[in-house]
């Protein structure tokens, strides 16, 4: 039984999850790199992965004691480029070290061209519950223009062994607004993905980011992403979910009930988390921590005995106040007001974005009511002053 | 908004010696004062820009010993920095130097410099009003070019003699034959009068000095007559007051006079007068013809008018002819960025005044602007100096509307009115007629220019006057223009299309009515005032419609439609959409991104905040000046 049981836009559900814990885990292997994609990523040194590990299970032990833990989240790069039992010793030391709560959520996100039925039961066997598929998109052209590997057949294959390999709860990843999609072809890829009946949907808008290849080819002429192509899109989908059944619990998320991610529900209620991995971020006792993002420097670290953090911040009492309503309103459930939303109900900013029906109170809670515009809300909040009542 | 004409920076030597040496406790002169004005030759160096004004001056100092050539290398170099700030020529400035001639006698040239830009004609002629010759100088490569004729035309009103001089004839291209023929036409003289220097190399610069002495009359001798002196120019000493540079025309000036100064009619005690040489050398007196300083103790520039007459207290003398008040041409409104800054925009104005007597300033304010001042210029360049002193000494940063002009506004009651601000035109319905100031614009350029010149002029409804070749190559207009035209970029334009051999000089003309109508930019309904003008009917669709397109560009999407309109009165004449942000999110926020996220929503609110609000729309700071730049493309 997962912790995450009920809707998952409840507004008790994102409550609680600020109280639960989770371990992220970083796996920094791609066999290619994307050309969006800005995570602390490496190509071609899979030969480094039984270093890496090894490293990892040496940075978990130099964690303090903490836990026991609600979820443990194995993010990437490409996590499935490991193998069971490398993943399965991972989790092993996490159980060891931290504890794992009953009805842990377990995940770790996978490629379709990776993912067979032999990996999956091995997955499941060391005791993984969820998995998250970067599927991206059905169209052959919308992949190949994302560099992506796998077939649309290959994905939808790749859901079905996962559920006859008996997860609990399944993800697909899908990216919107590439240029060269048009509004049948993402109309497509969402149906098919609906079809395969997720029990969770993260529809993320294509964004170039800095330093990536991606953004070299824009300055160099290449299509942009257009914004208002992207809300087309995204409110196709925020449809057909809704038909499917799907709740709309976050900016770029959807799931059934019973299948909120715990992993996620925890950060957006400024829950704390520990991190392991290059580039991981972790959060607890009030401070956020980052590790150093390239792998040559966390194994000489790590190897060396040296934890491998590359900063700390912690905030202020009012830059906390801030961050839990800039992250907590990207939820539908919103949040409890407090001193900043309250503060942000009256300011003037607050007052035009009530106007303009992008923020309201419901039920009692502060809540952002146009998603797609989240974003002025968070500046909105980020402009409060901690005198302003 | 760029001004194609450049910036004369003169040569800072000049100015800061002048400057410094007065603030300096004065060195007493024992020497007597060359009470002879038989052996005094006052002039001028008039010259179109770039042609070498300030070299040859620089070159005149030290070949009369004034300056060693060492000393005014080392100098330059150690006050590079602050003099490159300082050195726009725009104000007068004057040297005594002390020269042997050929025929053995010792003379004293006072060289008054002019400002070399037509903004400031009014200027140049208040110094040649303090000489008696004018060495008028001409680029032995480009030849005669319209200030140079409109600065030859100043030294014939004003009875100078006229010495002409081709410089630069060391350069590859320099044609100085051809520059001397031009000259000589346009002065009527012999081709074989026009004396041929390079003031780079000093070539031929003792043959001027010669020229001057022997061509520049000497100053009537008059010692006996009642004491008249013109200020010709003033400046403001933190530690002195204002000190006035003088020109004696009749009787003599002494250490200790009380002085009259006519047009205000206020009495002063002469504390100290002196020469500049170019130190501050005080001298006991000041005799006829002799051109110095004088310092009264007076500390508010506003109470010297430049163009006064002094004379002694008690005495009744007729005023020198000289005096007007410098009058503003151009008006624009100067808002600070950040509205906090109001105090030190006021604080900084007040200080240029001090030394500038044409800026003329008033408190506006802007519904979109906030807090600043409607200030007027002499010109564009004024405007452009001022500005650029206002940023770059006193760190402030402006936002600048659209320069206007003032307009003669006739109500149906009959009563007139002049308007400055757009703002302050009444409704439609008050309005009888309007008259707009008119300019009598000189172009000289090469022939082959002359078609695409008058279709320039032609668009910005340009009269011609008259044409006339002064070369079979070279080719005068005048043309009657309206001064709201040439505030927008016709240099740049007239450069442009005559690849930068056209010059341009003109003077104001007079009044004349016009169909002018005030064009309003609203937004979102709202009118922004910081965006309306007055402009000719015909052109206000033009001005509209680039307005809102730029507008339309320069406004961000905000959380709702917003409507640019442009109008006359209630009639819309053009619009644009800047349609609702629809999408504004960042895709992902996990457990990494938070510090990111915030990291990024923090630099992207405080772009918003130099944002202003206009009828509930937000518009950066940006959009206001770059909706307000001029593009000579367009």
């Amino acid at each position: 039984m997962t912790v995450a049981t009920g809707p998952p836009d409840a507004p008790n559900l994102a409550d609680q999850a600020s109280d639960w814990t989770a371990a992220y885990v970083h796996i920094p292997f791609c066999a290619r790199l994307c050309p969006y994609c800005d995570f602390a990523v490496v190509t071609g040194r899979d030969q480094a992965a039984p270093r890496y590990v090894a490293a990892l299970r040496k940075e978990m032990g130099m964690e303090p004691e903490w836990g026991p833990l609600d979820a443990v989240y194995v993010g990437g790069g490409t996590p499935s480029r490991l193998s069971p039992e490398q993943l399965g010793s991972l989790v092993d030391d996490l159980r060891g070290r931290f504890g794992l709560n009953d009805g842990v959520e377990v995940s770790l996100e996978a490629n379709p061209e990776d993912w067979t039925p032999r990996l999956a039961d091995g997955l499941r066997e060391v005791g993984f519950d969820r998995v998250s598929f970067g599927v991206q998109s059905f169209d052959p052209n919308v992949l190949s223009t994302l560099g992506r590997a796998h077939t649309p057949d290959q994905a939808a294959a790749a859901v079905g062994v996962a559920r006859r390999a008996g997860f609990r709860s399944i993800n697909i990843d899908l990216i919107f607004g590439t240029p060269v999609e048009t509004d049948d072809s993402w109309r497509a890829t969402v149906d098919r993905a609906l079809y395969l009946q997720p029990d969770h949907l993260s529809l993320y808008a294509l964004t170039v980011e800095r330093g990536t290849e991606l953004s070299r080819a824009v300055a160099a002429g290449a299509p942009a992403p257009d914004f208002d192509r992207q809300a087309d899109a995204y409110e196709v989908a925020e449809e057909l979910c809704r038909a499917a059944g799907l709740v709309h619990y976050e900016v770029s998320n959807w799931a059934r009930p019973d299948h909120g991610c715990v992993y996620h529900l925890i950060t957006w209620a400024q829950g704390e988390y520990l991190a392991f991995g290059t580039g991981a971020h972790g959060h607890r006792g009030g401070v956020r921590r980052r590790n150093v993002r390239r792998l040559e420097a966390y194994l000489d670290r790590v190897e060396g005995g040296i934890r491998p953090v590359q900063g700390t911040e912690a905030l202020d009492p009012w830059s906390r106040e801030q961050e839990r309503l800039m992250i907590g309103l990207r939820r539908a459930a919103g949040v409890v007001p407090g001193p900043g939303g309250q503060a942000l109900l009256r300011s003037p900013w607050g007052e035009r974005l009530k106007r303009a029906g992008v923020l309201g109170l419901v039920g009692g809670r502060v809540a952002v009511l146009r998603p797609l515009l989240g974003d002025e809300v968070g500046r909105a909040v980020l402009a409060l002053q901690p005198g302003e009542r | 908004m760029v001004v194609g004409i450049r910036l004369e920076v003169r040569h800072p030597e000049f100015e800061r010696r002048g400057r410094l040496a007065a603030s300096r406790p004065p060195v007493q002169c024992h020497t007597a004062s060359f009470g002879a004005s038989l052996n005094i030759r006052n002039f001028s160096i008039i010259a179109h820009i770039d042609h070498g004004k300030s070299t040859l001056a620089d070159r005149l100092l030290e070949r009369t010993g004034a300056i060693g050539a060492r000393e005014m290398r080392e100098q330059v170099l150690d006050t590079m920095d602050l003099e490159r700030e300082r050195g726009i020529t725009i104000k007068a400035q004057s040297v005594r130097l002390t020269y042997r001639a050929m025929d053995d006698r010792d003379y004293v040239l006072n060289l008054i410099d002019t400002p070399g830009h037509v903004d400031f004609s009014y200027e140049v002629s208040r110094s040649l009003a303090a000489c008696e010759g004018a060495v008028l100088l001409v680029d032995a490569a480009q030849g005669v070019q319209a200030q140079t004729l409109a600065n030859a035309f100043l030294a014939i009103e004003a009875n100078l003699k006229i010495v002409p001089v081709v410089n630069k004839i060391d350069l590859p291209a320099a044609q100085p034959e051809r520059a001397a023929a031009e000259l000589a036409s346009v002065l009527g003289i012999d081709p074989g009068d026009v004396v041929l220097v390079s003031a780079k190399t000093g070539g031929g610069v003792d043959e001027l000095l010669e020229r001057i002495v022997r061509d520049v009359p000497a100053p009537p001798h008059r010692p006996d007559q009642p004491l008249r002196a013109l200020v010709f120019d003033s400046y403001y000493d933190a530690y002195r007051g204002v000190v006035c540079y003088v020109r004696v025309v009749d009787g003599s000036l002494n250490d200790g006079d009380t002085v009259l100064f006519t047009a205000t009619s206020e009495k002063h005690h002469a504390a100290e007068v002196g020469v500049l040489t170019p130190r501050a050398v005080r001298v006991p007196t000041l005799g006829t013809g002799e051109v110095g300083y004088l310092i009264t103790g007076v500390k508010e520039i506003d109470r010297i008018r430049v163009g006064d007459t002094v004379t002694h207290a008690g005495q009744t003398a007729e005023p020198l002819p000289g005096y007007r008040d410098p009058r503003p041409m151009v008006y624009s409104g100067l808002f600070p960025a950040d509205g906090d800054d109001f105090e030190r925009l006021r604080e900084a104005l007040e200080k240029l005044r001090l030394n500038d007597s044409a800026l003329v300033y008033e408190p506006e304010t802007s519904r979109a602007l906030g807090f600043g001042f409607r200030c007027g210029f002499l010109g564009l360049l004024h405007m452009e100096i001022i500005r650029e002193r206002l940023e770059r000494e006193y760190d402030l940063e402006l936002v600048a509307t659209a320069p206007s002009v003032a307009y003669r506004v006739t109500l149906t009651d009959g009563s007139v009115k002049e308007i400055r601000s757009p703002q302050d035109l009444p409704g439609a319905d008050r309005v009888d007629h309007m008259e707009e100031p008119f300019l009598r614009a000189m172009i000289i350029a090469p022939s082959e220019y002359v078609g695409t010149i008058m279709e320039l002029v032609q668009t910005r409804r340009g009269v011609m006057e008259h044409m006339q070749y002064l070369s079979p190559e070279r080719v005068e207009l005048i043309y009657h223009l309206p001064l709201a035209e040439v505030v927008f970029d016709f240099f740049d334009n007239l450069k442009s299309r005559t690849r930068g051999y056209g010059s341009l000089d003109y003077e104001p003309h007079d009044y004349r009515v016009s169909d002018l109508v005030r064009v309003d930019i609203l937004l979102n309904g709202q009118p922004v005032d910081a965006f309306s003008t007055v402009i000719h009917r015909d052109k206000a669709f033009q001005y509209g419609k680039r307005m809102v397109e730029r507008l339309r560009k320069l406004i961000p999407r905000q959380l709702f439609d917003v409507p640019i309109q442009a109008a006359i009165g209630s009639r819309i004449i053009s619009r644009e959409t800047v349609k609702a942000t629809r999408k504004d999110v960042i895709a992902k926020c996990y457990g990494g991104d938070v510090s990111r996220k915030r990291k990024l929503l923090e630099r992207q609110k405080e772009g918003k905040k130099r944002m202003k609000m206009v009828g509930q729309v937000e518009v950066p700071q940006e959009a206001f000046i770059l909706a307000l730049q001029v593009d000579v493309d367009e």
